[in-house]
């Protein structure tokens, strides 16, 4: 099979996938409404725990929960996988002579069309609530790259899980149960250095936490949040940057995203290989 | 021109077989769901795979169709092996599963042009091809709705069509008419005769007997994962014996004493079947037996409603063959209890 088939065929799958958000209406409030929601939500209910600087947090959050918000929709590969294996249509396509990749790059490559349609809709969301990108397209395209790219090969785990659990329920409490905490035990949306220690070692390490700090110092939203009075700004970074994996968050987080590739392209793609429903 | 016997003979064994299956097992833990199943297609042929509930049939056409690999033996599509070449097979195969895999978020048409785009159908062809195979499936009405809202049957009839969609030369259905009406039943055999016709060889599994003398050349008959015959129809129907007695009374209440009667007159252990209120057992002098079973039903005052010399129909076959009924449920045999779990799950 033919790398021409692997884009022909992907390409087939992935506007099958995208017909689908279109028609269940779940998806679509889950792709437009959801992220909306979560950007008003959080700017104004944490907000307002800076009640001398409310609009600070506003933007210091944004990162955060542009990574919480495109992990979880990463998930959606899980669940889409599942819920094809259970209905028979992997035996459908098993039987085809479609490339043995296609199915997956296919999933993989629609999620992730459905991850830049949430981005969009976030970051003007978050215009409108005052967010500011500060470093120029340039930068802002690179933040919102290593996002993008992380939850790709994040749904590649997800794929494995799916084709491994079948049941979209049963993935979707699960990834819940992982991702929620995953998302909260970093610097998402409070700082991670003023955390108790054995939080505070984690989200350092926590790549969700390198990808957040790399998309807010791209943005230029790392000093949005004041430092203590008198505080000069190379004390605050070094507070702000207290593990070697924030510090090179970019390098660190790039890491993440080639090992988890790396291990589960070809796990996910042994695993569609044998699958069959039932 | 002289052709080497050599070249005949290798066309003959090779080429002119569809499908090749030989000794293919395959095993979960301690259910063996297929144990050693060999079974062969001519080129242009129907094959009908026969068996009851759990005998092994969708096991087989998974194997087949490269969905799962076997434990032991081996399996050719078209001369390819299903293992070995898989890409192959699957350019030459049209699947319709037991149970329908249509995608239920896209609408019928959608559904049948995806899939002639899998096949590398052109752009065109493929819209094409769905168009027809729609109104051949009688569902132009709803073709252009979400597949979500079929009945059952439009489900799987829009299956079937997705197993025909690239004309491929071999195609294997797994109780292609289960869920049907009458209507659409009759329906399906014309298809099948159609491509028949046409030169595509068939594999087909069914449990209705009746389909299986009307539309294979031949027929294995698979119970526990193991081929317990094969032949044509009448063959099959032949390996039974010879002519039964059925009698239908008018009222239940007499049945017993009917087949009292009709088991002196018989030449073996008669059958009963409570629910047509009829009696059948095998007779020797196939006149005489019937003229005495009329006087001595008369004699008795027992009101027939329908009596007559009947040749063994595969039912009768398969009965024999398997000692249980093709459609009959066994409720509590285990490994289908653990099939009803693994589909409810
Ligand atoms: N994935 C599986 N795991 C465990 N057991 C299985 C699996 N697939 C099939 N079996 C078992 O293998 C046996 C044969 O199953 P198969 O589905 O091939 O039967 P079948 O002839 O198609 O039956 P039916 O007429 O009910 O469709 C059954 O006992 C079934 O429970
Ligand atoms: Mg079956």
């Amino acid at each position: 099979m033919t790398t021409a088939a692997l884009v022909t065929d992907a390409a087939t799958v992935a506007r099958r996938n995208l017909i689908k958000i279109k028609r269940v209406p779940d998806l679509l409030v889950f792709t437009t409404l959801q992220p909306i929601m979560f950007v008003l939500l959080f700017g104004y209910v944490f907000g307002s725990l800076a009640p001398q600087d409310p609009q600070g947090y506003r933007e210091f959050m944004m990162a955060g929960i542009f990574a919480q918000t495109i992990i979880f929709g990463a998930t959606i590969t899980g669940s889409g996988m599942a819920e094809d294996m259970q209905k028979g249509v992997i035996d459908r396509f098993r039987t085809l002579p479609m490339h043995p990749g296609s199915v997956l790059a296919g999933r993989t490559v629609s999620d992730l069309m459905n991850n830049v349609i949430v981005l969009v809709v976030m970051s003007l969301t978050g215009l409108v609530i005052g967010w500011r990108i500060r470093e120029g397209v340039l930068h802002a395209a690179v933040a919102f790259g290593l996002m993008l790219l992380f939850a790709y090969a994040f749904s590649w785990v997800m794929a494995f899980v799916g084709l491994k659990v079948r049941a979209p329920e049963i993935v979707n409490n699960a990834a819940f149960i992982v991702i929620f905490p995953l998302t909260f035990v970093a610097n998402t949306f409070v700082p991670a250095e003023n955390m108790p220690a054995v939080l505070k070692t984690i989200a350092g390490w926590n790549p969700v936490s390198t990808i957040t700090h790399a998309a807010r110092e791209n943005f230029g939203n790392l000093f949005a949040l004041p430092g203590r009075p008198g505080q000069s700004q190379a004390a605050r970074l070094s507070e702000i940057e207290y593990t070697w994996a924030l510090r090179h968050a970019e390098i660190y987080t790039l890491g993440w995203i080639v090992l988890l590739l790396a291990i589960f392209v070809p796990l996910s793609t042994a695993a569609y290989k044998k699958a069959v429903a039932r | 021109m002289e052709v080497p016997l050599s070249v005949v003979l290798a066309k003959i064994v090779c080429v002119s077989e569809a499908v090749r299956a030989e000794g293919l097992v395959k095993h979960y833990k301690e259910v063996k769901a297929i144990d050693g199943v060999s079974l062969s297609v001519p080129e242009g042929t129907v094959l009908g795979v026969l068996g009851p509930n759990g005998a092994g049939k969708t096991t087989t056409v998974r194997v087949l169709t490269t969905l799962i690999a076997p434990d032991a033996g081996r399996a050719t599509v078209a001369g390819h092996d299903v293992v070995k070449e898989p890409d192959a097979v699957r350019s030459l195969i049209g699947v319709s599963g037991q149970y329908a895999a249509v995608d239920e978020y896209l609408t019928g048409y959608e559904n049948l042009e995806m899939i002639g785009r899998l096949y590398h159908l052109k752009a065109a062809q493929a819209k094409a091809r769905a168009r027809e195979l729609l109104a051949e499936f009688r569902l132009d009405d709803a073709a252009d709705r979400p597949a979500k809202t079929y009945s059952g049957g439009m489900r799987r009839r829009l299956d079937l069509a997705g197993a025909l969609v690239a004309r491929p030369p071999v195609i294997f259905l797994d109780e292609p008419t289960t869920g049907l009406d009458p209507r659409s039943r009759g329906d399906m055999w014309e298809v099948i005769a159609g491509l028949v016709r046409e030169g595509t060889s068939l594999l087909l599994t069914t449990q209705y007997l009746e389909e299986a003398d009307r539309l294979a050349d031949n027929i294995v008959v698979v119970d526990r994962g193991l081929v317990i015959a094969e032949g044509t129809a009448d063959q099959l129907k032949d390996q039974v014996g010879g002519a039964r007695l059925a009698v239908t009374v008018a009222d239940t209440a007499r049945l017993g004493e009917a087949r009292g009667l009709l088991e002196s007159i018989g030449s073996g252990a008669s059958e009963v079947d409570e629910h047509t209120r009829t009696v059948t057992v095998p007779v020797s002098g196939g006149t005489e037996s019937l003229l005495a079973a009329v006087r001595r039903l008369d004699e008795h005052q027992i009101t027939v409603q329908d009596i007559g010399i009947r040749r063994p129909t595969l039912d009768d076959a398969f009965l024999s063959l398997t000692g249980h009924k093709a459609e009959e449920t066994t409720e509590d045999d285990p490994a289908q209890d653990r099939e009803r779990e693994a589909q409810n799950a």
